[in-house]
């Protein structure tokens, strides 16, 4: 039985190179069709927005056979309200979302990382804590909130949390990245008489410009994927989010024309689309090094 | 002294000489809480604050306009003795946390250990396994799903091709459940590329001695690659476990809200948002919140309690 190994590791040793180049070759081979099998609803959704709608439920194939803008056109005005509208108001609440996570996530990680002050461990730890809690906790009595507040078909609810830093994964990337930054850059800033403030603005800001880059994506894509939140808070169509728009869709017309629900789901993946083409080094770096959900 | 700390700006060879408790306040811990001031507001208003209001809206009756009745633990009582459809979105949750997140997890471990060969291409590979992860919890993809596995939808079409008739698998509650597992495991990106860093870590010469020892290519990796790599499957199993719970979207979109068939897709959160948003019982629907947390809480508990026997970290 002891024999049988070693005898195994001549054999390969003298064809190591034709196996190898065999394996690798079928590793491809394996990968390629995962890829494919992977990607082929997408591209079937792509190619399906450009069909005639008569050929729509007829093909698997992922070309079509003549090319059409029309369902494009028929699902922009296809609800009351135009896509163009739940566009901006999208691109809105994203926008705002940015700016208030990169702002107020990086404000915290900053007092986390550079700062000493009293019973910073107890906060921290608290911090890690809301990042495995279940909004579902929380959901009630801030829908009663911002109702009290008049807040509700107003974009108020799904930004203010945000100036608020109310999501910590973001924070505990950004401490993170703070904590590599040389220490001594602080202290110097400091015996020349910078303020907290300065060191924030001046030193640690621009020097973190890949975490905040990384932070401003995921936020963007975040939000603009966000459906619960939009669901809950908007109830007037103006003020509807595209996948909001994209879901009454599915409602009202959509059983009958599929043509325009899917030219519409495209367009809707478009701006995460173009995240991924131009920053995925960001995002996979983003996800190796702190573990993102997504 | 106080004041002419203050005014003076102190420096720090100074303040540590004389330290009044007000000024070392304000020198030490005030900048933190400042920087810190945004997050704590958020932290005490919109998640404490709110959590022990939901943990008291549990035990009432609330239904938006009244204010709430005290019913005690009636809420907790109805739920686990007299309300088959909390079971019912129990049981496919559960369904589904324990198939969707190791068949996802297994998925991500064997094409991160492809991708880890030194194999060329690898970050265009990398970036289309990702791709899905990212696009995956949009609205759009559900309703793409949705076409995928109905009655007359693209994976029927390739059964046709071998003359399999296949059913509309979005409404038959026996296979419903599973096009959201399989929407789930599609997005296996992510788990992928934490496991393809944690892979990175393991020293090639541990396999190089291993397999001079002639170790076979799976007892190095039951013996050397899995045990390296337990606290990423611990971190990946935790991050995983509490998104699935936490998932709400694609089954509202694939069921239109409803759960259906038969409840087949009546996920714990879509009950919940029917009792608080469809019906207007808050005091039910917080009932549910807890319960819920104390789930996520318990599950988080057990991993971190049994880890110190699989998790190996590093000395």
């Amino acid at each position: 039985m002891s024999d049988v190994p070693a005898k195994l590791t001549v054999v390969t040793g003298a064809d190591a190179p034709g196996r190898k180049r065999l394996t690798s070759v079928l590793i491809h081979v394996a990968l390629l069709s995962a890829s494919v099998l992977m990607l082929y609803p997408l591209l079937w959704l792509l190619a399906a927005s450009f069909r005639p709608e008569n050929e729509i439920f007829t093909s698997a194939s992922i070309i079509p056979s003549a090319w059409s803008l029309d369902a494009y056109v028929r699902g922009w005005n296809g609800l009351r309200t135009s896509f163009g509208t739940f566009y901006i108001n999208s691109f809105i609440i994203s926008g705002l979302s940015v700016a208030g996570n990169v702002l107020a996530c990086s404000m915290a990680a900053f007092a986390f990382a550079r700062l000493d002050f009293k019973f910073k461990n107890f906060w921290f730890a608290m911090m890690l804590m809301t990042l495995m809690l279940p909004y579902q906790v929380t959901l009630i009595p801030q829908y009663v909130l911002f109702r009290q507040l008049g807040w509700v078909n107003t974009f108020l609810p799904l930004v203010v949390p945000k100036f608020l830093a109310a999501d910590g994964f973001f924070i505990f990337l950004m401490v993170q990245f703070f904590r590599g930054l040389p220490k001594e850059l602080d202290e110097a800033a400091r015996m020349d008489g910078c303020s907290p403030w300065r060191i924030y603005w001046k030193i640690i800001l621009p020097l973190s410009m890949p975490v905040l880059a990384t932070a401003a994506i995921f936020t963007f894509i975040w939000t603009w994927d966000d459906f619960f939140g939009p669901l809950i808070y908007l109830s007037e169509m103006k003020s509807y989010t595209v996948m909001l728009g994209l879901r009454t869709f599915t409602d009202s017309t959509g059983e009958s024309d599929y043509g325009g629900l899917f030219a519409m789901s495209v367009l809707s993946l478009v701006p995460i689309f173009l995240f991924f083409l131009f920053f995925q080094r960001l995002l996979i770096e983003g996800i190796a090094t702190t573990g993102m959900k997504r | 002294m106080t004041a002419r700390s203050l005014e003076s700006g102190a420096p720090a060879t100074e303040r540590a000489a004389t330290p009044s408790l007000w000024s070392r306040i304000w020198h030490n811990d005030a900048p933190g809480y400042l920087f810190l001031l945004p997050w704590l507001i958020g932290f005490l208003g919109l998640t404490i604050g709110p959590m022990l209001t939901s943990l008291y809206l549990s035990f009432t009756d609330f239904d938006l306009l009244t204010s709430p009745d005290w019913v005690g633990t009636d809420n907790y009582m109805r739920m686990f003795t007299n309300d088959p459809k909390f079971w019912a979105s129990m049981r496919v949750t559960m369904f589904f946390v324990v198939f969707s997140v190791p068949l996802k997890l297994a998925f991500a471990l064997a094409v991160a250990m492809l991708l880890n060969r030194g194999i060329r291409g690898l970050p265009m590979y990398r970036a289309l396994f990702y791709l899905p992860s990212l696009l995956g919890a949009s609205v759009a993809i559900a309703i793409l799903w949705r076409q995928i596995f109905a009655g007359d939808g693209l994976v029927n079409k390739f059964l046709a091709m071998f003359d399999i008739i296949g059913p509309s698998w979005i409404s038959n509650p026996k296979t419903s459940l599973w096009t959201l597992i399989i929407l789930s495991i599609w997005q296996f990106g992510s788990p992928m590329i934490i496991f393809l860093a944690g892979l990175r870590q393991i020293p090639t010469d541990m396999y190089e001695a291993a397999s001079l020892d002639g170790a076979s290519k799976w007892r190095q990796f039951v013996k050397i690659t899995l045990p390296l790599l337990t606290p990423v499957v611990f971190f990946n199993a935790i991050i995983q476990t509490i998104e699935a719970f936490k998932s709400f979207t694609p089954a509202f979109i694939i069921s239109g809200g409803t759960g259906n068939p038969i409840n087949s897709t009546l996920f714990y959160t879509l009950y919940l948002y029917q009792e608080a948003f469809g019906f207007f019982r808050m005091g039910y629907a917080s009932a549910l919140a807890w319960v819920l947390l104390a789930l996520v809480g318990l599950f988080t508990a057990f991993s971190f309690l049994t880890s110190k026997y699989w998790v190996h970290y590093d000395e």
